[in-house]
């Protein structure tokens, strides 16, 4: 038994562990560091906590499509991050045209039924038109080709779409009855980042509970497991993965109707930065796993808004903010230093990635 | 492959040769500038060329000062001096690496007179270089690094102009305007990650400190960060009365809309520079850009307006930044030096002397342009260092000028 | 094609699919901004091939698939795709006249429309569209009917009139440095594209040379030769390109030597990713980290910057910027040796990332300069001479890729290269044939690691200056496609994906704001039509096509492969 020990430990082993403990130890003590400090309150951070938590719902519904794309196909979907933006980049004019009017602020629920329709339809019918077109014909090719078309398909989207409603920054019109706030120990809790919490978290609920327990979702699991044997089953594999992909397309364009709740304004490249985000959030959490993905969202959102300040103020680094992606690149080098498939990655992606 | 290929050349070549055997006439001007002249023939059009971003993520920015020069040319009916406007060019991508390819490719083109550019500093600092040595004028209309019209500074070149100001002069007058007009003795500032932006504020806190004020933090945000949470509350902690962030849209928009929301800043001025001067701060912002000011240069009255009808119709947007005013200047004032050095030839040959012209524009005076009355310093800066600070009201656009006071009129031309 | 009236229903689907191309070509801006590029000078601009030509491919396409190859019926094929397209561009014209698409979509502008109808008024400009969209079609029927070896003629010598009148201006600013030459080829090219004539010629001659060259049989020729002619014949084709590589600069000028340059800098880099990536199989889409990391090491230690360090020479920078850049290499080897396919890709990109987000923080400002980047940069100097400009660079950057490309040769077949391959076919089996895992990955990011450093050396010193901004995940990406579209792991192909990906684009600037929507869509087209790349190993062709030749394009590939998950 100790003998396996010490041959299964290399010399590697401990300089990794040394590397990833070493960090971790940076972050605790500047942690307590800035905490001792006491520059900022308690409220602070809960406030900063509660706007992470609504960013990270944000991602996570992001981190849905490349997810359950990713179970399916085993491809990462680079062109998602696209597909996000396409809903809300839409979704819009839409919008404006309905505040102009000032059918908006008179029926603010049926708005944001319509605004939703068109903000999800879009990156559904793209994700599905993008399927068929780019990787379908590429199905059995080798791995690293659809990623390839991916890449192509997502320059091609970002600057159609620049070249269709042009390079600038369009402002989604504010719904009044969502900018009231609750007054919560100290701080002011927006009606905004809730619906944008619970919204996130109903999503995730109805597609987990989709994926475990439906009929589809059943088939979908036997397609991610072994496409051939799926087939021979009598389960149109085509079929499901259409859906996938369309699925992943709407819980974009939800994502984007969320975001828009937060941050009111939407430009070409919106996609971009939100999609890097929530491909490493699925990541983070086990990729095509979908609660992982939820999970792996949280933790980046919270990492981003409270991450910078907590960790490094208290070292001395100044614009703290400026460094919050590296942090959350470094606590993701972190986690999978020690749990290398993610935090709920399972065992079988090992043997299969 | 290759024999087929040097057949199609040697057979285009003997066609050539027997047609060009009746060659030009010779010309009867002899050029005597130093750095050489250009000759347009009696049907050839005048070469302007652009070096300005027009891909990629800072697109808008370029995109907008070529749509100023394309109206500027469209107001010259399209022609200088009877010749076709010909008007083409490069996209430098916001960077040194795309800066020197765009140059270098433009300083190939002997054809080419004026070069309106670059988007960015750092572009203007790897072509500038190239388009120097070529003879050309380059007239920027957004570079407002201070190295580039330093005297005696490895980065100014000659041939370099721009008709945007000067960071130091602005950052200047936003200093000034915030502690002796505004009375604020505590400020932060944020800033980028860009050239523009981090010299900006580094000059606003200078000058700040200068004047006796308080910089409670200098921090950054980074391009397409959304959620500005983490850096706001590093600057509530500080509780600065004024937060100056001369950067861009979209991030400037998300921390008007986010400062409101952070507990500790509800009640702190924000105040951004020229990259925030636009109607889209004020479509994109919403309710939270009352107050709002930004420092920028003046620009207004009815010459402006009747510009901005004119890119409305052609462009189908409103104009998404300050400087399409710039570029329509920066057109206007190589024109004009253009009119006043070229030769011309009785066949309608025109002859155009590089170092003529850029004399010419180095000796800019008292030019009337949409950003005012604008003179060339010799080292290129032809800005009007008059900085104005506009405050930004709901639903109104444009933002009303509140400094400096003596310019405030009813109809406040420049 | 089961029966005749589905087939009907594909043509009316093809034809409006021209239509929505040619009105999307229209809405993003791309016909507009060429409206006055003209390819023939007063006769047809770029804007209406942009137009016209998604109605001339997808009438093609009915005609070639339709089930009676009979003249008049082939005709009233592509005659509908055509009409149909056209009536689809008209249907927007008319609701353009009552909707303000403009409000949405910016580039539905007035001009625009004068452009779909010819600057007419609204009824005969509709007709006269309707009309070209039905000539157009009936012309694709009208050269599918021509025998091939015309067909192929006049093909090409429309590509070849259509790219010289689009190039113009490239191909003028060439020509100018060739002093009296230059007037044998100027007279064909108008103030904007060709002229008449010229185009005229240009069509005669091509489509004669391309006629008269299909009627050769050149194996029948090529076999006739006897093994010492071959092998003298492939010498001097070697010599003479040789010798061409060496004298590009001075014939094209320092614009193609700064398209050389950067096409070699990505081929440098592409060497290294191959090792990377199609040697051993570890995706790493953070290769741009140790471009900048060999960049910004140069730039600190040559600055003559007060940020800098030592103020050393190029030539003892460089070999500290590789070292430095492979010590980080293997630092950042060793965390994902347990990592695999996509965990080992995002881990790589938040490298990259992480570089790029530190060099660029003020946290480090004092040492790397921020935003501010580092300036004045030192360029090589031998004895009198100074390296400054592209066409003199260009002889160092083909040197280093020389080197690497000889590394990499050598490597391929060596034991390591072995090694690495077998990683990458199964990374288990490999370590129970004996393969020390630890070792062999190391070595792997090492090696992809010195080359990018070298890379980022060269990088830096031609440009003279560096900023954080140069080194985002697109760097990443493209050096990855370059590999992909080459062919993975596969040393011409590198070469090949350089000049297709880096070097096109800096062409095609002309495109100007479409550079990337063009470029996105040459990459998926590339890979439906071959997604072994361009120039693919022998062996990953053979693991691909088992049995098919070669998928046509827009058939599915009939890839057999045993393993895609590797």
């Amino acid at each position: 038994m100790l003998r396996t020990w010490r041959q299964r430990i290399t010399i590697t082993d401990i300089f990794v562990w040394a590397i990833g403990l070493s960090i971790a130890g940076v972050v605790i003590w500047g942690s307590i560091s800035t905490l001792l400090q006491g520059q900022y309150p308690g409220k602070v951070w809960l406030d900063l906590s509660i706007k992470g938590l609504a960013l990270g719902g944000v991602y996570a519904l992001i981190a849905m499509g490349y997810t359950m794309v990713y179970g399916i196909l085993k491809m990462i979907n680079f062109a998602h991050s696209e597909v996000f933006m396409s809903g809300p980049f839409t979704a819009v004019f839409v919008a404006q045209a309905l505040s102009k009017s000032g059918f908006l602020n008179r029926q603010p629920v049926i708005s944001l039924a319509i605004i939703s329709l068109v903000s999800m339809g879009v990156p559904t019918l793209i994700a599905i038109l993008l399927e068929r077109i780019c990787y379908r014909p590429l199905r059995n090719a080798p791995r690293l080709v659809p990623l390839i078309t991916a890449i192509g398909a997502s320059f091609f989207l970002l600057y159609v779409f620049r070249g269709l409603y042009g390079s600038g920054s369009f402002g989604y019109p504010a719904i009044t009855s969502l900018e009231q706030s609750w007054a919560f120990a100290g701080i002011q809790i927006y009606k905004t980042q809730v619906a944008v919490i619970v919204g996130a978290v109903v999503m995730m609920l109805v597609l987990f509970g989709m994926v475990q327990w439906t009929k589809i979702g059943k088939a979908m699991r036997a397609v991610s497991e072994d496409k051939e044997a799926a087939e021979l089953m009598g389960i149109n594999v085509d079929r499901i993965i259409v859906f996938t992909f369309g699925v992943g397309g709407a819980s974009a364009g939800a994502a984007g109707v969320l975001y828009t709740l937060l941050f009111p304004v939407v430009n070409f490249y919106m996609g971009f930065f939100p999609g890097i985000k929530a491909f490493t959030a699925a990541v983070l959490g086990g990729i095509g796993n979908v609660p992982g993905a939820f999970l792996g969202a949280i933790i980046l959102g919270l990492l981003e808004s409270v991450g910078p300040n907590l960790f490094l103020t208290g070292l001395g680094v100044p614009s703290p903010s400026q460094l919050k992606d590296a942090i959350a690149f470094i606590v993701l080098v972190l986690i999978l230093i020690f749990r290398p498939t993610g935090i709920l990655g399972e065992r079988i992606s090992r043997d299969k990635a | 492959m290759f024999k087929r290929l040097s057949l199609v050349i040697s057979a285009i070549a003997v066609l050539g040769m027997i047609l060009t055997a009746c060659g030009p006439a010779a010309s009867t001007y002899t050029c005597t500038d130093k750095i050489g002249c250009v000759k347009i023939g009696p049907t050839d059009p005048i070469h302007i060329a652009y070096l300005l971003v027009v891909a990629g993520p800072n697109a808008a920015l370029g995109i907008d000062s070529r749509n100023g020069v394309e109206i500027a040319i469209d107001d010259a009916g399209n022609k200088i001096l009877n010749h076709t406007v010909k008007f083409d060019g490069e996209d430098g991508g916001c960077s040194a690496d795309g800066g020197q390819a765009a140059g270098t490719k433009l300083a190939a083109d002997p054809t080419i007179i004026a070069v309106i550019g670059t988007s960015c500093s750092s572009e203007a600092r790897a072509a500038e270089p190239l388009l120097s040595a070529a003879g050309f004028v380059t007239i920027s209309s957004s570079n407002t690094a201070i190295d580039l019209t330093l005297a005696g500074n490895a980065n100014q070149y000659p041939g370099y102009f721009r008709t945007a100001h000067n960071d130091k002069v602005q950052g200047a007058a936003a200093a000034d305007f915030v502690f002796n007009f505004l009375k604020i003795t505590k400020a932060a500032t944020i800033h980028d990650g860009s050239l523009y932006a981090d010299q900006l504020q580094q000059n606003f806190a200078e000058n700040f400190k200068k004047f006796g004020g308080t910089i409670t933090l200098q921090t950054s945000v980074t391009v397409g960060q959304t959620d500005m949470s983490s850096v706001l509350a590093s600057v509530a902690s500080g509780s600065p009365e004024l937060i100056y962030f001369p950067i861009f849209l979209p991030e400037g928009a998300f921390l008007i809309d986010q400062a409101k929301t952070t507990p500790g800043l509800e009640n702190t001025k924000l105040m951004g520079a020229d990259g925030l001067y636009s109607p889209d701060v004020m479509n994109t912002a919403g309710a939270a850009v009352e107050g709002f000011m930004v420092s920028s240069p003046l620009v207004q009255g009815a010459a402006y307006d009747a510009f901005v009808a004119k890119y409305v119709a052609k462009f189908g947007t409103q104009p998404v930044n300050i400087f399409h005013a710039h570029a329509y200047d920066a057109f206007n004032i190589v024109k004009a030096a253009i009119e006043k050095v070229a030769v011309q030839q009785a066949d309608g040959t025109l002859y155009i002397p590089r170092q003529a012209l850029r004399d010419a524009m180095y000796a800019t005076k008292d030019f009337q342009g949409l950003t005012g009355v604008l003179a060339c310093s010799p080292t290129g800066d032809c800005a009007n260092p008059i900085i104005g600070v506009y405050e930004y009201h709901s639903g109104v656009y444009p933002p009303t000028l509140i400094w400096p006071t003596q310019y405030i009129k009813p109809t406040a031309t420049p | 094609m089961k029966s005749k009236s589905s087939y009907w229903v594909k043509t009316l689907q093809n034809g409006l699919i021209g239509g929505g191309i040619s009105l999307l070509l229209g809405l993003v801006g791309m016909a507009l901004a060429f409206g006055k590029t003209y390819i023939i000078s007063g006769v047809i601009t770029m804007g209406q091939i942009f137009i016209l030509s998604p109605f001339l491919f997808e009438a093609y396409l009915s005609v070639r698939r339709a089930p009676s190859k009979e003249p008049r019926s082939l005709f009233l094929v592509g005659g509908l795709s055509g009409l149909v397209g056209g009536a689809l561009l008209a249907a927007f014209v008319l609701i353009g006249e009552v909707v303000n698409f403009r409000a949405v979509l910016v580039n539905a502008s007035p001009n625009l429309f004068a452009l779909l109808t010819f600057n007419l008024s609204l009824v005969p400009g509709i007709l006269v569209l309707l009309g070209v969209s039905l000539v157009t079609g009936l012309i694709a029927a009208g050269v599918f009917l021509l025998p091939e070896r015309i067909r192929a003629a006049l093909s090409q010598a429309v590509m070849v009139v259509v790219l010289l009148g689009l190039f113009r201006d490239l191909i003028v600013t060439v020509m100018l440095r060739w002093g009296v030459v230059q007037y044998a080829f100027l007279w064909m090219f108008a103030a904007s594209g060709l002229k008449i004539i010229g185009a005229l010629v240009i069509f005669v001659l091509i489509s004669g040379l391309v006629y008269w060259s299909k009627g050769r049989d050149r194996k029948a020729i090529a076999l006739k030769r006897s093994p010492r002619q071959q092998r003298v014949t492939r010498w001097s084709t070697l010599g003479v390109l040789g010798l061409l590589v060496l004298l590009l600069p001075v014939i094209l000028g320092s614009y193609f030597s700064e398209i050389l340059d950067n096409v070699g800098i990505y081929i440098l880099m592409g060497l290294g990713l191959n090792i990377v990536v199609g040697f051993a199989g570890l995706l790493d889409l953070g290769y741009v980290a140790f471009y900048a990391i060999g960049a910004y090491t140069l730039g600190i230690l040559t600055t003559s910057e007060a940020v800098g360090l030592l103020h050393i020479s190029f030539w003892l920078a460089t070999p500290v910027a590789l070292v430095v850049a492979v010590a980080f290499g293997v630092i950042l080897g060793l965390p994902i040796l347990k990592m695999r396919g996509d965990y080992l890709a995002i881990v790589t990109l938040g490298f990259g990332e992480i570089i790029r987000i530190v060099v660029l923080s003020d946290w480090l400002k004092p040492i790397l300069g921020g935003s501010e980047g580092i300036q004045l940069i030192g360029k090589p100097v031998i004895g009198p001479l100074v390296l400054a400009n592209q066409q003199q660079l260009y002889y160092l950057i083909l040197i280093g890729i020389i080197l690497a490309g000889f590394i990499s040769i050598r490597l391929k077949d060596s034991h390591l290269g072995r090694s690495w391959m077998a990683l990458r076919e199964d990374e288990d089996v490999a370590e129970a044939m004996g393969i020390n895992k630890v070792v062999t990955k190391l070595l792997a990011f090492a090696m992809g690691a010195l080359f990018s450093g070298l890379g980022g050396a060269l990088f830096a010193t031609k440009i003279g200056s560096v900023y954080p901004q140069s080194f985002s995940f697109i760097v990443s990406i493209n050096i990855l496609s370059l590999i992909i579209i080459g062919g993975m792991g596969s040393i011409p192909g590198v070469f090949v994906g350089g000049l297709a990906l880096v070097g096109l684009p800096l062409l095609l600037s002309q495109f100007a704001d479409f550079r990337y929507l063009i470029y996105g869509a040459v990459l998926v087209i590339m890979m439906l039509m071959k997604p072994e790349g361009l120039a693919p190993e022998a062996r990953r062709r053979l693991e691909l096509h088992e049995d098919a030749v070669g998928p046509g394009p827009g058939e599915k590939p009939q890839s057999v492969i045993k393993n895609p998950e590797r």
